[in-house]
């Protein structure tokens, strides 16, 4: 047992990042025994996250940024005092006054007070309609302000400025950045990246004014204007300042610690300030002239003034400052000196302007050392090249092809076995190579283990990809395979699973475990094995020995969302529908009240069905001739297209019937992941062909076809197959290049990666399909037209079958309706209510 | 016919006491290995359940699993993490041996034969005991009272 009455007192003056950090770290390493801590906190809540402070507008709580937690703290046995902020230091008495009039004794202090947002000082600033961007409450209020804006204006081009015009964005506003500076995010973009930036950023809608200096804000109208110098004017609804942060060094300065010239708390590399028994870290240190204001190197000052208060030997010697990000997604990169300020240095640049592309790296006069980068667009050789300037590692005799686009179409990273045991990995936690090898040998064999010890890659997660290969071939060196297995009761992946079902004609999951699995599946297998099934065989998905293997969305033919209920999506080939077909949309929409949308695939989702309703919803959209639109199965969704020769003057083949043709063709076809194609009428390219699974775009001879194309989070443009085919060899083609990818690609593979990880890429495909390099196509054509001729609307024979409707019961031993599932108005049509709603519709009844 | 089960006779006196066995739904409602929901409870606010307290309504998600050891499992219908009440639509998924079910919004384990969470110890749904007699399916319900 310690003796209380040893324990000396330490008190730590703010709980935000930095600080909670630092009373981890005191933990962990045994501080609590020598140490009786105090925190005081100004704040009226513990730590949070403030580096996703943004996704506080996309659906994360004030509860899932938390970090530090009131229960936690006490079973550490800490005092945490919120609310109460620290107004004076007593050096000579060592104690501390707080706003309440509390005091406190210490032995040790640490102050962890954090930077405050700058604000410039411009006539007008205090305006009520002017907000800082720096904690929940500020959010808070920007939201409030921002339900009645059309337009808002973010005072700052740097880091958190971009976040925060994203996030103006993101609450519907027209949103502008007025930046001081020639650049957009000066400090850690040279000139061509900043320049790339903006334009990436202004295509997305976010008015950019640069060297702009705001000299006045005055109310016009109820809302504001700004004039600028040289006399132009711009008015908006709202204004957020992000103009850089200042340390919050007040106290420091008023008990007489020394601080800089332009603020912060000086301190030495063991984090003390002038007075020994007082450390600063974080943003409110000094530490050789400079601020950090990232929340790695403020860790490494927490580390620091632990190990010292615990007796260890660890020093602060500065920090990278080297960042990895995604503004309003575009991903920018920036490592060391990037500026190219170094004496002597040389500089490689490489442009893509049609593709979006800055990298540029700076290398010392010989071009061994990398001294800097900066990446805008594309920051897939970040990894590379920060291990390549922290380590000080020898470049290649050719360093520009580490960031020049690789002939072979795969990036050649750095291997993780050229880095040396002791190259820091994830500097968030400052784990090296050399700890991750150690847990791995010492029996942690899955990445959720090392990750779980090591805490490597949970911070900003931007060294997931390098943990998981150093994981990889640290398990390779240990003799153990890194397996591709679909999961633990199936030792193959899905193409295998595919041959082994197609040549034992297998039709049951029961059948295929006993013969070739173990244990009794998962959510993995099932799906995935139901899926080969109906690739083959094409049996109704509700049939009973596959029920149980179906996902929500498969089991009951919609679309689940967040609340429980179901979207339904019938199925209007091509785009092309008749007004009648549209009433009847209306009526049905109506009826049930359903909250329709129109989708990108031209069709018509409809929202918020009870899981009762929808044999009901569906009978009546049969009656009136609509088929399922299968929007909740891996499997063919829409075939999009403009509306070709028939009407365009441009156009040159007829777009929307080859659109009718291709999607009756395929419709049902169950496949790895979702396909979606489009057709073209001409190369004007209206229905966005070149961004589709399969795109066919219209030529004077024929049709070109486009194969591989992706858009959503990982957009690809698509591969041009074959040029002016006719009808017949075009369906061929397609036939074959669908069945070769759905026997092929493993699960939840898109067509556009599944391409992307063939051997031999798209010359190989062509050899396999133009070619029939496998003698192959006959088949494929013929297990092609075993499901176009095995097709049924699934809907159709469900609302026939009263089995198959007996699962569409909320509860099977009554008629009432879930009572959880709640919605509310908005722009005249019903919504999910929040939760917050729902917990007032409860106390108000 | 089954809408207030607790105002049911129950057909075994003997079982009344401890824990009390009530009818829930027919054998038939059940569907082989998955899930369907039920409704417990009072349907009408001013009556109340056997122990003379009143009863919220929930639901309770059933589950069937032909020839296993055990086949019947019920847990709460509840998803704490997604909020919503969509257990009985997720898939029966052995994870680590054990059997779950995996919720089919954010896809979070709850093992059947307590309801713990297996990505979050602390997340536990209430488990209930299920059991056939003749083609109806009983719970004991003292848990829900």
């Amino acid at each position: 047992m310690a003796d209380t009455t040893k324990k000396q007192k330490l008190v730590v003056i703010g709980n935000g990042m930095v600080g909670h950090h630092f009373l981890e770290q005191l933990v962990e390493n045994k501080g609590t025994s020598r140490f009786e801590v105090t925190v005081y906190c100004a704040e009226s809540r513990p730590a949070y996250d403030r580096v996703h402070l943004s996704e506080y507008f996309s659906g994360r709580t004030a509860d899932d940024l938390a970090m530090g937690h009131i229960e936690q703290y006490r079973s550490w046995g800490f005092e945490l005092r919120l609310n109460d902020r620290v107004v004076a230091i007593d050096r000579d008495a060592q104690t501390v006054t707080t706003e309440s009039g509390a005091v406190g004794l210490y032995d040790q202090l640490i102050l962890a007070t954090g930077s405050y947002p700058f604000v410039p000082p411009i006539p007008g600033h205090q305006h009520e309609l002017c907000f800082v961007y720096r904690t929940l409450e500020d959010l808070d209020a920007i939201r409030a302000a921002a339900s009645t804006a059309k337009s808002g204006v973010v005072i700052g081009g740097g880091l958190l400025g971009l976040e925060a015009a994203n996030a103006l964005r993101a609450l519907g506003l027209e949103a502008h950045v007025v930046e001081f500076a020639p650049g957009l995010m000066s400090a850690q973009l040279d000139e061509g990246g900043s320049n790339l930036l903006r334009k990436k950023i202004e295509t997305l809608g976010v008015t950019v004014h640069t060297s702009t200096a705001t000299e006045l804000i005055a109310e016009a109208d109820g809302r504001l204007r700004m004039q600028f110098k040289g006399g132009a004017e711009l008015c908006t609804d709202m204004i957020v300042f992000s103009a850089g942060i200042r340390p919050q060094d007040q106290l420091a300065k008023s008990s007489g610690l020394q601080v800089g010239e332009r603020g912060g708390i000086i301190i030495d590399n063991s984090c003390r300030t002038t007075d020994p028994n007082i450390f600063a870290i974080g943003e409110c240190a000094l530490y050789e002239g400079r601020i950090f204001g990232l929340v790695a190197p403020g860790y490494s000052m927490a580390r620091t003034a632990v190990a010292q208060l615990t007796g260890a030997e660890v020093f602060f010697t500065g920090a990278d400052m080297s960042t990895k990000l995604k503004l309003l997604g575009v991903q920018v990169g920036s490592i060391g000196d990037a500026h190219g300020r170094s004496e002597g240095s040389a500089a490689i640049t490489f442009v893509d302007e049609q593709g979006g592309i800055y990298k540029r790296m700076i290398t010392d006069a010989n071009g061994k050392k990398l001294l800097g980068a900066v990446l805008v667009g594309d920051t897939g050789d970040y990894d590379t090249l920060l291990q390549y300037h922290l380590n000080d590692l020898d470049l290649p005799e050719h360093p520009e092809q580490l960031i020049l686009p690789s002939n072979d179409g795969a990036a050649s990273p750095l291997g993780a076995s050229a880095l040396p045991a002791a190259a820091t990995v994830c500097s968030c936690y400052n784990v090296s190579k050399g700890r991750i090898i150690e847990v791995v040998q010492n029996g942690c064999h899955t990445l959720a283990e090392v990750k779980d010890v090591t805490k490597a890659s949970t911070g900003c997660g931007g060294c997931a990809a390098l943990l998981k290969n150093i994981v990889d071939d640290e398990l390779a060196a240990l003799g153990m395979e890194v397996n591709n297995h679909l999961c633990a009761h199936f030792p193959f992946n899905r193409q295998e699973l595919f041959h082994i079902i197609q040549v034992e004609e297998i039709k049951t999951f029961s059948d295929l475990l006993q013969k070739h699995g173990s244990g009794q599946g998962c959510e993995v297998c099932k799906p995935t094995a139901a899926s080969i099934f109906a690739s083959l065989w094409n049996e109704h998905i509700l049939e009973q020995s596959h029920v149980g293997l179906q996902d929500t969305n498969d089991t009951f033919m919609a679309n689940m969302q967040k609340n429980g209920s179901y979207s339904v999506v019938p199925r209007i080939p091509g785009g092309e529908i008749t007004p009648e077909k549209l009433i009847v949309i209306g009526d049905v929409a109506k009826r049930y009240d359903l909250y329709t949308k129109i989708t990108g695939g031209q069709r018509i989702d409809l929202f918020g069905a009870r899981l009762e309703q929808l044999p009901e919803i569906w009978r009546e959209l049969i009656d009136a001739g609509f088929e399922t639109g299968h929007a909740y199965g891996k499997s063919l969704r829409t075939v999009k297209s403009c509306v070709g020769s028939t009407w365009c003057r441009f156009g040159v083949q007829d777009s929307v019937a080859m659109a009718l043709h291709v999607e009756n063709r395929y419709k049902g076809l169950r496949s790895p992941h979702k396909i979606k194609m489009a057709v073209s009428g001409c190369t004007r390219e209206c229905a966005e062909a070149q961004s589709k699974d399969v795109g066919i775009i219209a030529t004077e001879k024929g049709w070109n076809l486009f194969v591989g194309g992706n858009g959503g989070m990982r957009p690809r443009h698509a591969d041009l197959f074959a040029t002016d085919l006719d009808d017949e060899t075009l369906i061929r083609y397609i036939d074959r290049f669908l069945m070769f990818y759905v026997r092929t690609a493993d699960k939840l593979q898109r067509t556009s990666v599944w391409l992307e990880s063939l051997e031999g890429g798209l010359d190989y495909l062509r050899d396999v399909i133009v070619d029939d390099k496998l003698s192959i196509c006959t088949e494929l054509e013929t297990q092609m037209e075993r499901v176009v001729d095995s097709y049924q609307c699934e809907w159709k024979s469900a609302i026939n079958d009263p089995e198959k409707l007996k699962r569409f019961r909320q509860f099977v031993n009554s008629s009432e309706s879930d009572d959880k599932i709640i919605f509310v108005k908005e722009r005249g049509q019903p919504r999910p209510a929040t939760v917050e709603e729902i917990v007032e519709t409860a106390e108000s009844a | 016919m089954y809408q207030a089960a607790c105002h049911q006779n129950p057909v075994n006196p003997v079982a009344i006491t401890h824990p009390q066995w009530l009818p829930i739904c027919r054998r038939t409602d059940l569907v082989s290995n998955s899930g369907v929901c039920a409704l417990w409870g009072d349907t009408s606010s001013s009556e109340t359940g056997y122990s003379g307290k009143p009863v919220d309504k929930k639901g309770i998600a059933l589950f069937f699993l032909p020839g296993q050891n055990r086949q019947l499992y019920a847990v709460d219908n509840w998803d704490p993490i997604a909020q919503a009440g969509v257990i009985s639509r997720g898939i029966i998924a052995e994870l680590d041996g054990e059997l779950t079910i995996a919720s089919p919004l954010y896809k979070h384990h709850f093992r059947l034969i307590d309801g713990v969470c297996m990505e979050d110890n602390n997340i536990q749904l209430d488990t209930y005991p299920l059991a056939f007699n003749g083609n109806t399916v009983y719970i004991g319900c003292s848990k829900i009272e």
